[in-house]
């Protein structure tokens, strides 16, 4: 992370002069040295949110880690080997694409996507898991365990469990090891041990307290390694720390290549990972807009979303107070989403505290509009993004023709600057996608799966699908195959 | 005096532990649920822990879950659990509540202090609500009097012993193994190691056991060291078992003569 380029105070002066930087973060050059936020407080407070809401035999062990990660965080042994991670395991620094016919829908915004999709493993989540997987070596144990929804964070988990020679057991909801088969036998060559969690709605939550139940009973050989900003203190800081490069690598990346900063940052909200990844860079830059997508499900009126900070509200879940899904009684409610990453009724503390504090906004993005951009970026720039990430980009369309229309969003003659954190990629969706879009009929993912059915009631197939196309001679073309709504009758 | 800790005292005075009793309310019904609490009563348990349904109960085992589901997807809340909080006190047993944070939380802090004293009840256990959480419900319940009963735990430090019981009222409620709740073939020494430590800094505050007991063997090793024997899935499991009210009966009588037998510390 070092040797990043001191910006000429000229070019400084000008990118920031709109936007003027919070008094204690001076030039680009000293944020090189990730200057933490005010927050959380020393007991994981954020404003009222996050803390510590678990059963008193874990708190021992989170006072173990905290203590252990606040050492590690500033030992320059971790430092390097955790740089030396990045770059050569990882793949570090991820570019920036700017995608210039995707933004031809976006009202005349320009578009750069921060290319996580490119990492090892394919997602942000590898960022946290390593520096995760040191801190379990740091701590002597032997056994990780994790949670996943997507597979994505059980893959990482996996492959550094494999780097590092630690044991390693992912607890998956049996719904998610459905819809994320792909995923499932990754982290089994990896050499992980798989867990289908049938309790509750099968779903990440109940991945989430499985996890936890193991934590307790084995926390003495065990380590849990958490793959969201979510959880007790100190997850969703330390997450954040592990996560925060991607931030500030994009707004160097930005105000090298750019000389200025973006006008909004756009990123999915699950738990909130990779959002807070690529904010907290700029979260001093008051100029800059800050909005997390969120996943909307069949819309947040139906009640079928995991749009948790537009649709739900404060309450304490999976070991923290933040928004949430929940019924009259304080029963979480199950969410619904296209997106395995983000069907999740809970969300980062820091989230509920930047949505409060007016720093960030929250919006849905409904299946439709995130299958549409899905489609759209495949179609237009030969980029897969993963379907938690189209949420992103659904975003970017919305924000960008809103700005477009208003005329007010770039800064003088310039047209307005969005970057995209693309958390991730399609490879493990291919499936869900073709369900969804109709594409090659015996391609529905799971046989009398009710979630193959709700990944098949589809909408139109968005512009991305360019119907005009010229059909290869023995090609399925898009009018042979299963329209998204019947793929899914059939499924 | 509390409630909780006059009845724990009683039992004492009679050179005996207490047994407390959880069930949940509306499993497999909330009259059922209901039944099956003045049943245990009926047989002998001293304290009835109400429990509250909760769709993500992180310390619970198998057996509490699968009856907990049900009254979850049942709509059971905080109004049938207060009519049960009731119903234990009118059968002459001290009724605790038993409940994650979160319900509470919904239901509003203040008013569930006061809708419970209303109901008779005595106070409240929070499985997931540590004291360094809990400015609230420390506030409610100073307010109406009702006691408040943390878990310590095995890993817990002698620091966090010693805060942790002067933030209880009524008992302290030692979690006897690191792990879920459930049945188990052995109550195990840690069980024992943790009441000592916490004895040491206890004063006149009862320690009841909980996780694992299921039987009136285990009841009786406990009874020699505790205060009180808590025991949760075998009688859960008694229901889920189809043995209804009765059998839940049965076991509160096979309890009440081990907490009877064992040779209790002065
Ligand atoms: C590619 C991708 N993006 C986003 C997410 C959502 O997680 P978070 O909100 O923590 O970034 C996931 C989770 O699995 C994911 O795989």
């Amino acid at each position: 992370m070092g040797g990043r380029e001191v910006l000429p105070p000229t070019l400084e002066g000008m990118t920031l002069s709109a936007h003027a930087p919070a008094p204690d973060v001076p030039d680009a050059s000293s944020r090189d040295d990730g200057a933490r936020p005010e927050w959380p407080d020393a007991t994981g407070h954020f404003g009222v949110y996050g803390g510590r809401f678990v059963p008193e035999a874990l708190i021992a062990a989170l006072d173990e880690l905290t203590e252990a990660y606040e050492a590690m965080r500033v030992d320059p042994a971790f430092l390097a080997e955790f740089a030396r991670l990045q770059r050569d395991y990882t793949g570090r620094p991820s570019p920036i694409t700017e995608v210039p016919k995707f933004a031809e829908h976006c009202g005349g915004a320009r578009v750069l996507l921060k290319r996580e999709d490119l990492n090892h493993t394919g997602s942000h989540k590898i960022n946290n898991v390593l520096g995760q997987a040191l801190l379990t070596k740091r701590i002597g144990k032997q056994r990780v365990i994790a949670e996943t929804g997507a597979g994505q964070h059980g893959v990482a988990t996996a492959t550094a469990a494999a780097l590092m020679g630690l044991s390693c057991t992912v607890y998956m909801g049996e719904e998610d090891t459905r819809r994320q088969a792909l995923n499932v036998a990754r982290m089994r060559l990896l050499g992980a041990e798989v867990i289908p969690v049938t309790t509750g709605s099968r779903t990440l939550k109940d991945a989430i307290n499985e996890a936890f139940r193991d934590w307790v009973t084995n926390v003495e050989t065990t380590n849990y390694v958490f793959g969201t900003v979510a959880g007790p203190h100190p997850f969703p800081a330390m997450v954040r720390d592990f996560q925060r490069v991607i931030g500030d690598e994009a707004r160097a990346q930005l105000l090298e290549r750019e000389g200025r900063l973006p006008d909004v940052v756009l990123a999915c909200v699950g738990g909130g990972s990779n959002a807070i990844g690529i904010f907290t860079a700029f979260v001093p830059d008051d100029g800059v807009r800050l909005v997390g997508l969120e996943a909307g499900g069949d819309g947040v009126e139906t009640g079928r979303h995991a749009a948790t900070i537009t649709g739900g509200d404060p309450g304490v879940l999976h070991g923290a107070r933040s928004y949430l899904l929940q019924d009259v009684n304080g029963q979480t409610i199950e969410s619904h989403s296209i997106s395995a990453g983000l069907d999740y009724p809970g969300v980062g503390p820091e989230h509920s505290f930047l949505n409060d504090i007016g720093r960030a906004e929250y919006r849905p993005v409904t299946d439709a509009q995130a299958m549409e951009a899905f489609a759209l970026l495949c179609r237009t720039e030969g980029i897969i993004p993963a379907i938690e990430s189209a949420h992103a980009l659904a975003g970017a369309m919305q924000i960008g023709q809103e700005l477009g229309s208003r005329g007010t969003g770039g800064r003088g003659d310039e047209p307005p600057v969005l970057l995209v954190n693309l958390s991730g990629r399609g490879d493990k969706d291919v499936e869900t996608a073709s369900a969804w879009f109709g594409l090659g009929e015996q391609t529905a993912p799971t046989d009398g799966d009710e979630r193959a059915v709700e990944a098949g009631r589809g909408a139109e197939p968005g512009p991305g699908l360019d119907e005009d196309q010229r059909a290869t001679d023995g090609a399925v073309s898009n009018d042979e195959a299963v329209a998204g709504p019947d793929a899914g009758e059939q499924a | 005096m509390s409630a909780l800790q006059e009845r724990i005292a009683a039992a004492r005075a009679e050179g005996r532990a207490a047994l407390v009793a959880y069930l949940p309310v509306g499993y497999p019904d909330v009259d059922t649920s209901i039944a099956a609490m003045v049943a245990a009563v009926e047989g002998g348990a001293d304290v009835v822990e109400v429990g509250v349904p909760y769709s993500d109960p992180g310390m619970d085992g198998p057996v509490i879950q699968e009856a907990v589901d049900v009254a979850v997807r049942a709509g059971v809340g905080l109004p049938d659990v207060l009519r049960a909080v009731s119903a234990v006190a009118e059968a002459g047993a001290v009724p605790v509540v038993m409940s994650y944070w979160n319900p509470i939380e919904r239901y509003g802090v203040d008013r569930f202090a006061d809708d419970l004293a209303a109901a008779g009840g005595a106070g409240v256990i929070t499985p997931d609500l540590i004291p360094d959480e809990a400015g609230a419900w420390l506030a409610a319940s100073e307010r109406t009097g009702l006691d408040r009963v943390f878990l310590v735990a095995p890993s817990s430090t002698d620091v966090r012993l010693a805060s942790t019981l002067a933030a209880c009222r009524g008992f302290v409620y030692a979690a006897s193994t690191m792990g879920v709740t459930g049945t188990r073939a052995t109550v195990g020494d840690a069980a024992e190691r943790l009441v000592s430590r916490t004895r040491a800094v206890a004063g006149d505050l009862p320690i009841c056991v909980g996780l694992g007991v299921s039987d009136g063997d285990q009841a009786a090793e406990v009874a020699g060291f505790a205060d009180g024997v808590i025991v949760g899935s075998a009688y859960v499991r008694t229901l889920l078992e189809g043995r209804g009210p009765d059998g839940v009966r049965v076991l509160s009588e096979e309890l009440a003569a081990g907490v009877r037998r064992a040779k209790v510390r002065a």
